[in-house]
């Protein structure tokens, strides 16, 4: 594929995640990402060209221990909710600043079940966060992927294009 | 004793079969029997009684002769007396009967004993009989009836002492005989002095007539005490309905007013004529009848009789008349009637009530069913999308050929479902009314752009789309822009199944209002197959030309950017089938007046299999498809269609359709949206997540065609016009024309708030040669797309550089910069556009641009000593992102991971700042900022120590080495949950607060502020 080929395909994709419409699939839903993901990519540059890629790999490694210390957390006898919240919490910041927000909407639905202490609720957030999260993986992977490959044909992330 | 007697001979009497004018208990000798006890005024009364009777006595008497009940009450009358008077005699005989044989036997003893007398003499001379007189009497008394006990018989024994058949018996025995005899007599005369007595008394006695008159006139007192306050009338009226008798408790009329005339002639109004016909009927009947008859007369009003009428029979069997009666019932017949009406009004409410409930309760069920099925969709929705969205997740992991088919199968299946159950929520919202329509900015061209931007990406079918948005459809209006997304969607996805080759478009367009939008949407529908047909074929024939013309077209669009009459005629020729862009040219003159409505219309055009003319009518219902064979091969659910017309029909418009088989169908939506209305304070949150979302790119705000040819691949490559064309241009070129652009404006431009503002941009040109950067932001899609605009950015910043550099003693420049930086490209903007100032939510974007400047800001001159941060943060993540950002913005920071190594980090090192996370593990924000502020008061650490924070190292004593000349900022940075609010952000000591995710502008003013 073209340089420039790529760079358009990584322009779409990247507005892809952005977009709130995805009427056929899923009904009315947020985008995967919000404009906190923009912030990410503003701070790439030369001096920093993996910088997206870094933050959002630190971002699966801390998601998922903070998934298994939930799944572990949740599968309890007895729940500790306190640790249950503070898992969750430290979910939501790291995917708040990234611009997940799929991902941060679920914690903050999880969170008030934590309050509730409503355990079917938890286990229902539970699936839903790691559901949304694995998908924000899948796509920021393909898109990470998508920017490495571009690189590598010599090319620069057009994030100007973005035009926010 | 007569009395008595007589009231023995009554009862034996037979009594006869015609009733007593007067109650049975009544009788002869005991009058007045329910007279009130020993009330005396009683008898008076009854003479009062006597004043209002009216009574012809003399018809009274001809009556009685002459009526058959007449003659039966006075023969009764009459027996009666009879009776009495022959029972009174016969008793009187046969008393005298009685004495009469007293007497005889009296004598013939007398003879008897005269006799044994004699007998005394012979037998004295022979032998003597004895004879026992004694006992004979005794028999003879035994035949004298016995009932007249009160009668004394003599019936003592003569006793004789003298011895039998002496002479001194016998002397003895006359004397005594004698003495007998002597009592006898007396008694004969008792009886005949008796006798006497009692003829005397039958001659004293009443004459028949005078006690009949008796009788009747108590009869009369009587019936007056009984009908004294009684509300009838009474009459009798003769074979020629003339009235005859009249008894009226409250007479109007006098007796002579109404005698010997009929009802007609005494009175006129409604039912007199009634009540004589019905008087007339039983006259001719001969039977009894009832009737209830309402009159309105002149002379007792309006007032309802029930009325009583029985034929009066001659003895020989003819009427000669009617008796009749009537009694007042108005008010009777009133509450009647008023009753019935409650009642029936009782009833109209029952069956409302019945009728409502049942009502609500068909609702109830009908909204609990829709509930229901809105709630098990979405309870479905949920796991499904997981299901379908891992899969798609699977799907980019490696997998051998068979496996990814058998995947995609799995997607695909799971789209559907899933499609179905959303559109099976949508229809249920849309139908229990529970669909809310929101009213949001949005851009039309936009919207089209994305629906066939999308539709493109999943294209599998050699297919151009296309869409046309012409010129003087307003930049932007407001609508709920996801359902109006959602309609286009689907009916540009039913174009696309079924079309096989050709294309498949949007038009969008103005048309003048409903009327004209209906009009013609019937004008369309009805001549649809041949308008259709040609319009398919003429663009087939353009479809080649039109991508030069539309280059050209574009060329002078893209510079002079708006409805400019001379872009006009290069647009007019795209379209020339359709009779609205005509009409729409007229319109296009005139502005939008800010918060009027504009109808637009939209067309949504295939080149497919098309409708058959049959399939029209239902084509809009439910779960409803051509025909079980369109079904079978293109599947869906056939609820699209239906949800698209309920959508649009709730927005207030109308969705069409015309189509002819085998050569396409136009499916066509007008709808009213309200033209954005006139400069707000674009705060609103609503709008900034749009625009961030949304991402539009400036270039949409005008460019009015778009196509996706069929070799593009997917979503990865839309082609624009306009951008296309840019790139062809040298850039000097725009350059150049965007003056010109800035000189038309000058002079079009209508609005006296522009013009003030332009004057302003001008001033900044001429002072920092702003000009480039007003330009460029006015068209960032055109500046970023391509590397030669790139560098011509890059000059953009530099000079903002350099600008920033001559300002930078200025507190606050950059800042001040952007500021005009804003409103020149505001300037630039209205004078695109042509819209009022400040309708579009350009000024958010500028937030976004300024930010996006400020990227390229060089750090701060070193000659300042490097101010010193701490950062607190646990979360890695958010570490390495502030980090980073503080990074470009020219800065380092320590950091540490909880409070207690905030509250160590502090005793060993002076910051200039600190940016705290409130929710952290071990210790949390506000209690180390409570710890550090106490140290700042104190000057020793002894609350921290007191925490469990044992001094560092460098502290002797507690005391701290370093110094405070001042109160160190601490700004928390909190995730704006409950449990991190601000006022206890303030209340624990800390400055100020950054809400997470931190962004550049947000530290970007935290260091200015607090970083001098």
């Amino acid at each position: 594929m073209e340089v420039v080929q790529m760079q358009r395909a990584w322009v779409e994709y990247t507005k892809s995640l952005f977009r709130e419409f995805s009427y056929s699939f899923f009904g009315w839903m947020k985008g995967f990402l919000d404009a906190q993901f923009q912030q990410l990519q503003l701070l790439q540059d030369e001096s920093n060209p993996d910088f997206v890629a870094e933050v959002v790999s630190l971002f699966f490694e801390d998601s998922e221990r903070l998934l298994s210390d939930l799944t572990f957390a949740l599968e309890q006898q007895s729940i500790d909710f306190k640790k249950v919240d503070a898992h969750v919490h430290q979910l939501k910041g790291s995917s708040s600043s990234i611009g997940a927000q799929r991902v941060k909407n679920d914690c903050i639905a999880f969170r008030s079940f934590c309050e509730e202490q409503n355990i079917e609720g938890c286990q229902r957030c539970l699936q839903q966060v790691k559901q949304d999260y694995c998908l924000v993986k899948s796509k920021l992977e393909a898109l990470i992927r998508l920017e490495q490959q571009i690189v590598a044909a010599g090319g620069s992330i057009p994030v100007e294009e973005l035009s926010f | 004793m007569a009395s008595e007697m007589e009231n023995e001979q009554m009862k034996d009497m037979d009594i006869e079969a015609l009733p007593s004018m007067w109650p049975e208990d009544i009788d002869s000798s005991k009058p007045y029997v329910e007279k009130p006890a020993g009330d005396q005024d009683m008898l008076e009364e009854v003479t009062i009684f006597e004043e209002p009777t009216i009574v012809d006595f003399h018809h009274l008497v001809e009556l009685t002769n002459y009526t058959d009940r007449g003659s039966s009450q006075l023969t009764h009358l009459v027996q009666r007396w009879e009776y009495k008077h022959a029972n009174a005699v016969r008793l009187l005989r046969e008393e005298l009967d009685i004495l009469s044989k007293q007497r005889e036997e009296v004598e013939l003893k007398k003879l008897e004993i005269l006799e044994a007398f004699r007998f005394e003499e012979e037998r004295y001379s022979g032998d003597k009989r004895p004879i026992s007189i004694l006992d004979e009497i005794i028999d003879l008394y035994q035949d004298i009836p016995r009932r007249k006990r009160d009668i004394i018989v003599q019936s003592k024994r003569v006793n004789i002492d003298a011895e039998f058949d002496t002479v001194a018996y016998w002397k003895q025995r006359a004397k005594d005989l004698e003495k007998l005899l002597e009592a006898s007599v007396h008694r004969e005369q008792l009886l005949m002095e008796k006798l006497q007595e009692s003829l005397q008394n039958l001659e004293k006695q009443s004459s028949p007539v005078e006690e009949l008159t008796q009788i009747l006139k108590r009869a009369d007192n009587f019936l007056h005490f009984v009908l004294q306050n009684a509300p009838v009338v009474m009459g009798h009226q003769d074979k020629d309905l003339r009235y005859r008798f009249i008894y009226n408790q409250f007479p109007r009329l006098q007796e002579e007013e109404i005698l010997g005339k009929t009802d007609v002639e005494i009175f006129s109004g409604a039912g007199v004529k009634e009540s004589q016909d019905f008087k007339k009927e039983v006259l001719d009947k001969g039977l009894p009848a009832k009737r209830e008859i309402t009159f309105e007369t002149e002379l007792f009003g309006s007032k309802t009789f029930l009325i009583y009428v029985d034929p009066v029979f001659s003895k020989s069997g003819e009427t000669i008349g009617i008796n009749y009666m009537g009694m007042d019932v108005t008010d009777q017949v009133m509450k009647r009637e008023k009753m019935a009406q409650l009642r029936e009004q009782i009833a109209v409410q029952k069956a409302k009530e019945t009728e409502l409930n049942k009502t609500i309760h068909i609702t109830e069920e009908t909204m609990r069913a829709k509930q229901m099925l809105a709630t098990m969709s979405h309870e479905i929705r949920s796991p499904l999308s997981g299901v379908v969205s891992m899969a798609e997740i699977l799907s980019n992991t490696n997998l051998d050929r068979e496996q990814r088919q058998l995947l995609n199968v799995m997607i695909s299946s799971g789209d559907l479902v899933l499609q179905l159950i959303n559109d099976i929520l949508d229809l249920s919202k849309v139908e229990s009314g529970v669909m809310k329509l929101e009213a949001t900015k949005f851009r039309p061209r936009e919207v089209v752009k994305h629906v066939l931007q999308t539709a493109a990406a999943s294209l599998q079918k050699l297919l151009t789309l296309e869409g046309r948005v012409a010129d003087d459809v307003p930049i932007e209006v407001i609508g709920d822009v996801l359902r109006i997304r959602q309609i286009l969607t689907n009916l540009i996805t039913n174009a696309i199944k079924f079309t096989h080759e050709g294309k498949v478009g949007i038009n969008l367009y103005v048309v003048s209002d409903p009327c004209y939008g209906k009009a013609e949407g019937n004008h369309q529908k009805s001549s649809g197959d041949q308008s259709t047909t040609t319009e398919i074929k003429e663009d087939k024939l353009k479809l080649s030309s039109q991508n030069c013309s539309d280059r050209k077209g574009f060329h002078s669009k893209k510079y002079s950017e708006g409805p400019y009459p001379d872009h006009l005629p290069s647009d007019e020729p795209q379209t020339p089938v359709k009779n609205g862009n005509t009409t729409d040219g007229d319109e296009g003159e005139e502005p939008q007046v800010p918060g009027t409505t504009v109808w637009l219309r939209c067309d949504v055009y295939d080149t497919g299999i098309g409708i058959p003319e049959n399939a029209l009518p239902t084509l809009f219902r439910k779960y409803m498809q051509v025909s079980a064979d369109h079904a079978r091969k293109y599947g869906g659910t056939g609820l699209g269609l239906a949800i698209c017309k309920q959508l649009v029909e709730l927005m207030g418009g109308r969705l069409t359709v015309s189509s002819k088989v085998k050569c396409g169908s136009t499916f066509t939506f007008v709808l009213p949206y309200k033209v954005s209305s006139t400069c707000h304070s674009s705060d609103d949150p609503d709008d900034l997540s749009e625009m961030a979302d949304h991402d539009a790119p400036l270039e949409d705000v005008t460019a009015g065609f778009f196509q996706f040819q069929p070799r593009t691949l997917g979503s990865l490559f839309s082609s624009n016009g306009s951008t296309r064309t840019q790139k062809l241009l040298p850039h000097g070129i725009g350059f150049t024309k965007s003056h010109k652009l800035n000189g038309i404006s000058k002079d079009s431009c209508s609005f006296p708030s522009g013009n003030v503002r332009l004057k302003e941009t001008t001033c900044v040109e001429d002072a920092c040669s702003m000009v480039e950067v007003a330009e460029t932001l006015s068209e960032p899609e055109s500046s970023f797309s391509h590397s030669p605009e790139r560098d011509y950015e890059n000059v953009v910043c530099r000079s903002q550089q350099s600008q920033d550099d001559t300002n930078c003693k200025i507190p606050n420049g950059t800042t001040n910069c952007n500021n005009h930086t804003e409103s020149s490209r505001e300037v630039g903007l209205r004078a695109n556009t042509g819209e009022p100032p400040g309708s579009c939510q350009e000024e958010e974007k500028s937030v976004i641009n300024s930010q996006c400047t400020s990227t390229s800001i060089p750090r701060k001159p070193e000659s300042k000593p490097k101010p010193k941060i701490l950062l607190v943060e646990d979360n890695k993540v958010n570490v390495m992102v502030t980090k980073s950002m503080m990074k470009q913005l020219g800065h380092t920071m320590d950091v540490v991971s909880n409070g207690v190594e905030a509250v160590r980090a502090v005793q060993s090192c002076c910051y200039d700042l600190v940016l705290m996370d409130v929710c952290m593990p071990v210790m949390n924000g506000l209690q180390a900022t409570q710890l550090i502020r106490s140290f700042e008061e104190t000057g020793n650490w002894d609350a921290a120590a007191k925490a469990g924070i044992e001094p560092s190292a460098s502290l002797q004593d507690g005391q701290s080495s370093i110094h405070y000349d001042k109160r160190m900022p601490i700004i928390a940075m909190t995730a704006n949950a409950l449990s991190e609010s601000a006022e206890e952000c303030y209340a624990n000591g800390m400055d100020s607060f950054v809400s997470k995710p931190v962004t550049f502008q947000k530290l970007k003013e935290c260091l200015e502020q607090y970083l001098p």
